[in-house]
């Protein structure tokens, strides 16, 4: 007598596997990206490339890079004020994003606005983070002319949609009670945001406002290479694209490694004391 | 006592806020930044956008060439993160608590991700582009490095999640090592490994877009090229396909993570 | 003759820290016997050092005639594979389906490339099955762990230990986290496997009860030593202080 709750293969053979849309989904994903990869290697324009030499070559500069760095067409202090320049570029963006963030984010909470503004403000995040940083800052150049502005600007539309998500998640976690409390007292919306929301999510803001501060870091390097927004890292650009000399890439590069690491260590911490559960 | 650590609570964010007012100031004074210019900027910016910004007829002919570009941007990041996951597999085994081999790999692993994270892509493909020239496979080596950075963080941090338990039943059943990671720690916290991989192609999407200005290939070229001749209509058809394709990516991987995680 | 025998058994972490103090304990076949002391007294590090998930630092640990210390990493897994272990929070893997993971049970039997690839023989199904249905929770054997109570997650991990065909099964806290019901299906169910099945189970437990009313012999440690062995009749108020350095009344809490 056979029971009927295994479940066996046409040849008899016991299933392990439960077989439901989860496990499917995951394969099939597996198997759409490994199938895409290697149909990217067909499509990839090969031109000019050298791969042998390429790869001496690029280990020699590597090694030039980081055993011989050394600064030939500017100053320690000039390095140290273009690294400045940078962290200002990247604390502006930040401190700006944040600021219209808050009160983005208090219109996209569910449990603070209503479900249609909620939805637009989504729609609208998630439109301009789909655009490339360095392309806002392009785009922004042309109207507002190359300078700190257009950096800036072009830089506080990712961290606008970055710092919304964050926020206005942390505002829909504010226990229900708190905000009842406030409501019963009679307290208009900006009491409830006042006293029940912000005292309550206030170290959170801050932890995720530094989190985006130490990704614009990165972000304002690469705008000064790619759109020419000043800061180390054009110089940079500069260093490698038109000088070629790699003693001076290189100790652009460990400086730019010290900061970021930096950065690193405190928001590591942050994240410890803050989102105990999303870090190790 | 309780007033006194108010009123020490209320020092501490003043003196805060001021610290953050003076950082801004002088942020603004070293990149001579000017908040009233800036601010009057956003709305002058929109304006030419909108005014600018316009799809016409006649760049609808270039659509056959941006597409083309875009699938080779897009099959670059694709690839980029793919491979960058299997590396990312084996320096996030060796570098997690809970499946480490030996402490010197567990932190020579985590310092190989640290850096190759830290070191900004665009450094990566400057130094790739003097050897390997304007090809894909400069973008693809760029992406790749920064990829096995990020990925082995997160990695690390999900199998750390994941497994602590079943990994220490499962020694005591006498599983060997390669079983209880192939077994127990790679089941388990797959489906959050997945979600990061597809996090991540679409923010490489975006990173080739960055890439390709510097190297000069795939679609960051082709928006370069156009705003270099300011031909915004045409700029204007390459954000809006980078738009398209960034959306519909983030589409599935929001349908794919719903139904595994 | 004993299946387990513990000589003059010491751990410590530092130096001058001692976890376990010159333990001495004979174990026979078929015999339930209970573990019980404060938290801290070190129940689960002694439960751990019989199969060496948690190597010790002085004394012997014969099981079935072998010498636990002295083996090589093949021996280790051998005789690990003898010795099933039950976890406090049942230790599965959430995402697998209940029937995978007491197959995992096999994995000692197996080279890492059978495991690897999931080659479970048919007769090795088929007891999963056998075990499951024994256990009552046969009708979930393709639903995934996560989707179970805490006493059907418990019982999966105990299938996981029977497919091993043990001779000792080492149990850690099975019912600390289960409701009163729960655990004594889980109680009953670890009597039965020693008086009818005729393995061995050594259970740690914290509730005095319920360690009087299933244990054929009880042992009771505080601060890393033995303060008491015996059955649970002569387990009596005076003991039990000795044990836990207070008076029943106040355990109840515990």
């Amino acid at each position: 007598m056979e029971a009927t709750y295994i479940k066996r293969k046409k040849d008899g053979r016991i299933h392990i596997k439960s077989g439901n849309k989860g496990d499917r989904v995951l394969r099939s994903t597996l198997g759409v990206l490994t199938i895409l990869t290697f149909v990217a290697f067909l499509f990839f324009n090969y031109a000019g490339l050298e791969l042998g030499s390429a790869i001496t070559e690029t280990a020699y500069n590597l090694k030039v890079m980081f055993f011989e760095p050394a600064l030939s067409h500017f100053g320690l202090r000039e390095a140290i004020y273009q690294v400045g320049i940078t962290l200002s570029l990247a604390f502006l963006a930040t401190i700006i994003g944040a600021i219209i963030a808050f009160f983005l984010s208090l219109m996209a909470a569910t449990n603070l606005a209503p479900l249609g503004l909620t939805r637009i403000i989504r729609v609208f995040v998630a439109f301009i983070r789909a655009v490339p940083t360095v392309l806002w800052v392009l785009i922004f150049a042309i109207a507002a002319g190359l300078g700190s502005e257009a950096a800036v600007l072009g830089m506080l539309f990712h961290s606008i949609a970055y710092l919304v998500k964050a926020f206005s998640e942390a505002f829909e976690e504010v226990d229900k009670g708190i905000l009842e409390a406030v409501r019963s007292t009679g307290g208009n919306w900006w009491h409830i945001v006042k006293s029940g929301v912000l005292p309550s999510t206030f170290t959170y803001l801050l932890s995720w406002i530094f989190l985006r501060f130490e990704i614009n870091f990165g972000v304002a390097v690469a705008m000064g290479a790619a759109a020419g927004a000043g800061g180390i890292g054009f110089d940079l650009f500069m260093a490698s694209s038109f000088y070629f000399d790699m003693r001076e890439v290189g100790f652009i590069t460990y400086a730019i490694l010290i900061v970021a690491f930096l950065l690193e260590v405190v928001s590591t911490r942050l994240k410890k004391r803050f989102f105990p559960a999303t870090s190790d | 006592m309780n007033e006194k650590k108010m009123r020490k609570n209320r020092w501490q964010t003043v003196i805060f806020l001021l610290i953050i007012i003076v950082l801004t100031y002088l942020s603004a004074a070293i990149t001579s930044f000017n908040f009233v210019d800036g601010l009057a900027t956003i709305p002058k910016a929109i304006g030419w956008m909108f005014s600018n910004l316009m799809v016409t007829q006649e760049t609808l002919d270039k659509l056959p060439t941006i597409l083309e570009k875009l699938a080779e941007t897009t099959f670059m990041s694709i690839a980029a993160t793919t491979i960058a996951a299997v590396v990312s597999l084996f320096l996030g085994v060796l570098g997690s608590k809970v499946t480490k081999v030996n402490n010197f790999l567990s932190v020579f692993a985590r310092f190989i991700a640290s850096v190759s994270r830290n070191i900004p892509v665009v450094a990566w493909a400057l130094v790739l582009l003097i050897s390997f020239g304007q090809n894909s496979v400069t973008g693809f080596l760029a992406l790749f490095v920064g990829t096995v950075g990020f990925l082995t963080r997160a990695f690390i941090e999900s199998i750390d999640e994941a497994s602590q338990s079943s990994v220490e039943a499962l020694i005591a059943t006498g599983s060997t090592y390669f079983q209880i990671v192939g077994k127990a720690v790679i089941p388990q916290s797959l489906p959050q490994m997945i979600s990061w991989v597809l996090f991540m192609v679409e923010t490489n999407i975006r990173n080739a877009t960055l890439v390709g200005i510097l190297t000069g290939t795939g679609i960051g070229y082709t928006f370069d090229m156009y705003y270099k001749m300011l031909n915004y209509n045409a700029v204007a058809l390459v954000t809006l396909c980078i738009v398209i394709i960034v959306i519909v990516v983030d589409l599935i991987s929001n349908y794919v993570r719903k139904v595994i995680l | 003759m004993s299946l387990l025998r513990v000589e003059g058994l010491g751990k410590s972490y530092t130096a001058d820290k001692q976890i376990l103090k010159n333990i001495n304990f004979e174990i026979k076949a078929e015999e339930l016997v209970s573990i019980i002391g404060p938290s801290g007294a070190g129940k689960s590090t002694l439960l751990r050092c019989m199969n060496r998930m948690v190597e010790f630092s002085e004394g012997k640990i014969m099981f079935n005639n072998r010498d636990v210390g002295s083996l090589d990493k093949k021996e280790l897994r051998n005789v690990r594979a003898n010795i099933g272990m039950v976890f406090q929070h049942y230790n599965l893997v959430p995402r697998l389906t209940v029937i995978e993971n007491v197959l995992h049970g096999r994995f000692g039997y197996k080279t890492t490339l059978q495991g690897l690839l999931g080659r479970y023989t048919e007769a090795e199904k088929e007891r999963a099955f056998y075990l499951l249905e024994k256990l009552g929770i046969h009708e979930h054997a393709y639903k995934r762990c996560d989707q179970l109570s805490g006493g059907q997650q418990q019982r999966v991990g105990i299938c996981r230990a029977l497919i091993q065909e043990p001779k000792l099964i080492l149990c850690d806290e099975p019912i600390a986290s289960l409701d009163p019901n729960s655990s004594k299906i889980i109680m009953d169910l670890l009597k039965s496997i020693s008086t009818e099945m005729g393995i061995t189970c050594l259970v740690n437990l914290h509730q005095v009860d319920v360690a009087k009313h299933y244990s054929d012999r009880i042992i009771g440690l505080n601060k890393g030593e033995i303060v008491f062995t015996g059955t649970s009749h002569e387990l009596n108020e005076e003991q039990i202080n000795k044990i836990y350095g207070t008076k029943t009344e106040d355990l109840i809490t515990a």
